[in-house]
């Protein structure tokens, strides 16, 4: 009886799962089986010709024990990060700030930051390939490296400037999103808090640093997260400045190789793709981390 | 009342002079690059590498435009990439609001872990699926195929459904129960109560949706290998490998790849930015 109602049920509510069907359906043969795939992929060795070789734990062994360009990769990534992320925010929030105040054109001031988001990463990078062109013949060679009275700088073939230069077009290209969250944020920011103060005599730059700042920190928080998730996983202006990919990814001696532009290399360049499989999943634990972490703190509730 | 904005203006307007100078220095930063590109991209071959940089064009030609359209295809990526924009975005904004309805308003069994699943697929990185993504697609015959560049795609809606369940959760049962009791199935109510409810969340993903196919480099880059299928991220990519002195033609194969999205950003700008603003969305 149990079951015949069952079935009854099931039958009324058919018409949901028709409902979900399509997408579910591509959800799980696109993105699911791919996922758990990855993890039985990174316990073999596969070229893609052969079939899959079990090794064990064999890949997650030599990444962590013998792989040297894996360690060059995860420096440049941290390199990356730390050089990318703290001008980023810190660029952003004073932007953001700036255009929070009664001024004019905020909508222009908004649109023209976040026309790079907008732009795709490789339409960027190919810009800034020529901004950055070498010898004295690039914008920023001329107009800054030499006016500052310095040598013009290869900047993209030099194992020194290739990460820099890619750092400059990444904050470029990532600060109007920040700078539009940061806005959301300052709209949280009760305007009472201000009048008391401004009763109280205190000044712009006053108000800056003991309300905004303050007041700011949860977003602060999930932008620095939001930031540090996605420049962990960069890769397409790695792809298209040091040369285009081909066996050149990452630049001369691997000067720009990160993290995910090394898993593309070692699976599409090379086909190891239960090596790169390895190497995926180990990234996406670092990553997995990074959005406890922010789950944790966005969580947290602030009192004013 | 006496707000921030008011001390401002009267006592600290030498502040406001020091806001509206870094504005302009940054909205210049940020405007450079794109003026470059348009400039370059204009200019005679003889006046590229020109020592110093000139800001200016002394003799505008479309010579750049015309080596590009020469060396390849561009007008054909264009419409590689609209056909796969256009049929995901479609595809999206319809399954997307349709499962949202469902999740949203629903009860049936296992709705709770089939929403859940499409939640904890949020936090996947695209480079944990990539690998045997390629090695389902290889065995399905659809490398170099506009079945590869889209279906796969398609599978990517769950921040879709997320956001279309979450705004539809917020419309009143009485409406639909009231459609229930006017003799609407279930489909009908979908096409005439929810859908023109959602108009909102339908130009968020629409928007969101074409800005990221249309500027989609990775996944082109593992389906595609033959010339003719490429898109336009792809084709630009490949082209600045290829290139390192015809900067003109590089500038020109750029400007061609930015000026529909840009068209698009002026067409919806406050959408956008209200958007990522309220979800967090990344172009």
């Amino acid at each position: 009886m149990a079951q015949r109602k069952f079935w009854e049920e099931l039958k009324r509510q058919q018409v949901s799962y028709w409902f979900i069907l399509a997408p579910f359906f591509l959800f799980f043969v696109f993105v699911v089986i791919p996922t758990v795939a990855s993890i039985f992929l990174s316990f073999t060795k596969y070229n893609v010709i052969n079939p899959p070789h079990w090794v064990g734990f064999g890949n997650y062994k030599d990444i962590i024990l013998h792989d040297f360009r894996f360690r060059k990769a995860m420096l440049n990534t941290i390199i990356y990060i730390i050089g990318v992320v703290p001008i980023g925010v810190i660029l952003a929030v004073i932007l953001a700030v700036a255009i929070d105040q009664k001024i004019r054109c905020k909508n222009f001031f908004k649109g023209v930051l976040f026309l790079p988001i907008v732009t795709s990463i490789v339409a960027s990078s190919v810009m800034w390939r020529w901004l950055f062109a070498g010898e004295k013949y690039g914008l920023i060679n001329y107009y800054i490296v030499m006016k500052l009275g310095f040598k013009p700088i290869d900047w993209l073939m030099s194992p020194v400037w290739t990460l820099p230069a890619i750092m400059i077009m990444s904050v470029w290209a990532g600060i109007g999103y920040n700078v539009i969250l940061f806005i959301a944020g300052l709209q949280t920011i009760p305007q009472t808090v201000y009048e008391a103060a401004e009763v109280d005599g205190a000044g712009f730059w006053h108000k800056f640093w003991h309300i905004t700042i303050p007041l700011l920190r949860p977003t602060v928080v999930f932008v620095v997260i939001m930031s540090c998730i996605s420049s962990f996983q960069v890769f397409e202006q790695i792809y298209v400045m040091t040369g285009g990919g081909g066996s050149h990814i990452g630049g001369v001696l691997d000067c720009a190789l990160t993290s995910v532009p090394y898993i593309f290399d070692e699976g599409f360049n090379k086909f190891n793709m239960g090596y790169a499989s390895a190497l995926a999943y180990i990234l996406f634990l670092f990553v997995l981390v990074l959005t406890f972490i922010n789950n944790k703190f966005v969580q947290s509730k602030v009192e004013y | 009342m006496f707000t921030m904005m008011h001390l401002a203006k009267s006592r600290f307007s030498f502040t406001i002079f020091l806001i509206y100078l870094f504005l302009i220095v940054a909205t210049i930063t940020m405007l450079l690059p794109y003026y470059w590109m348009l400039i370059t991209s204009v200019k005679p071959q003889g006046e590229i590498q020109t020592y110093p940089p000139k800001f200016y064009v002394q003799h505008p030609t479309l010579q750049p435009y015309r080596d590009l359209l020469n060396l390849v295809p561009m007008g054909r990526y264009i419409l590689n990439s609209l056909y796969i924009c256009v049929t995901v975005v479609l595809f999206k904004v319809f399954a997307c609001t349709l499962a949202g309805y469902v999740f949203a308003k629903h009860r049936f069994w296992g709705r709770d872990w089939i929403f859940m699943t499409f939640l904890a697929s949020l936090m996947i990185p695209w480079q944990v699926n990539i690998i045997p993504g390629f090695i389902i697609v290889k065995n399905l015959g659809w490398i170099n195929t506009f079945s590869g560049l889209i279906i796969p795609t398609m599978g990517w809606c769950a921040f879709g459904i997320f956001l279309s369940r979450q705004y539809i959760y917020s419309i009143p049962n009485d409406l639909i129960d009231a459609a229930r009791i006017d003799g609407c199935n279930e489909w009908q109510i979908y096409l005439n109560v929810i859908l023109p409810l959602v108009k909102p969340v339908i130009a968020t993903l629409a928007i969101f949706t074409f800005i990221q196919e249309w500027n989609n480099l990775v996944w082109p880059l593992v389906i595609v290998n033959s010339s003719a299928m490429k898109t336009v991220p792809l084709a630009l990519a490949v082209l600045s490998s290829q290139t390192s002195s015809n900067f003109g033609m590089l500038m020109a194969g750029a400007v061609m790849a930015t000026t529909p999205i840009l068209i698009v950003f002026l067409m919806f700008q406050r959408y956008i930015i209200k958007g990522v603003a309220l979800t967090g969305l990344k172009g």
